[in-house]
């Protein structure tokens, strides 16, 4: 057990019983509030993998931004301060295939890798990243940028009635 | 480094995403168990790039920037659909959304005030 495994352990319990309360809790708020934790432990486990711009990426847009807009909605909806008991349908479905779908696939990944042991990439700065991305993957990285520009348009076109009635 | 150990974070998260879609009733929190599907996905994708010498170096980084940005715009339309449920029925209990309209749905005269405002408008 190297630093780096013990400190890939230690976030990823963090990451796991975070999400575990997000989907349990019974506190709206709460809810967004562990979610926080939890996209920050990933974060934290993209530092240790040496994926540094992807873990600041990270911390921006889905804690500063994707955390906000969620927590914002919880608001706009009128959600119950305190606890709400009508948050959750009949769990056994749920359990069964979720619990299936992640005991499945972590039995199949530590059948496929074992107790293998890899060199982390060294820890380098975003040049090799963005030449990347600026080189092989222009061409989906702008049709990522159309794709903002009409998920932006569809957002505003939905949420304003008056838009589209043929007037 | 043991790759299996963001492996299985990363499977044991999917799944707690999966669990929440399908339990919860909120929408709301219905997003919030997507986010942590796309981010297992993303870990995934990140380890793969750490553990595996591929021909394109960073490959998988790049992958994980596209999917963050493809959930930036999912959950920007996706809290669009879920306000403008709020708006029209009082309620974003997705297990109590009416398939089709019928005629002694008390739904359309909610909505009215706000073809009113439109109208003015």
């Amino acid at each position: 057990m190297t630093t780096a495994d013990i400190l890939l352990f230690a976030l990823g319990a963090v990451a796991v019983g975070a999400g575990l309360l997000v989907v349990s809790t019974r506190h709206l708020v709460r809810a967004g509030l562990w979610l926080v934790v939890a996209l920050g432990a990933v974060a934290g486990l993209y530092l240790v993998l040496a994926a540094e711009l992807v873990a600041w990426v990270q911390v921006l847009l889905y804690l500063g931004a994707v955390v906000v807009l969620l927590l914002f909605a919880v608001m706009l909806t009128r959600a119950p301060i305190g606890t709400s008991y009508d948050l959750d349908r009949p769990g056994w479905p749920a359990v069964l295939v979720g619990g299936g779908a992640g005991l499945g696939l972590a039995a199949l990944l530590v059948h496929a890798y074992r107790w293998s042991t890899v060199d982390l990439p060294e820890p380098g700065n975003a040049e090799r990243l963005g030449a990347q991305l600026f080189r092989t993957w222009v061409l989906p990285f702008e049709v990522l940028s159309v794709l903002l520009l009409a998920a932006l348009v569809g957002a505003i076109v939905i949420s304003r009635p008056d838009i589209g009635k043929g007037r | 480094m043991h790759p299996v150990i963001p492996y299985v974070t990363a499977a044991l998260l999917f799944g707690l995403g999966v669990y929440g879609v399908l339990r919860r009733r909120n929408a709301v929190l219905l997003l919030m168990a997507v986010e942590l599907m796309l981010n297992a996905v993303n870990l995934v994708l990140v380890t793969a790039d750490a553990t595996v010498r591929a021909v394109l170096p960073a490959t998988g980084q790049v992958f994980a920037l596209f999917v963050i940005v493809l959930a930036a715009a999912e959950v920007g339309v996706g809290l669009a659909i879920v306000l403008q449920l709020y708006r029209l029925r009082e309620s974003i209990a997705v297990d109590q959304v009416p398939l089709t309209e019928r005629a002694d749905d008390p739904a359309p005269d909610r909505a009215e005030p706000h073809e009113a405002v439109a109208g003015v408008a």
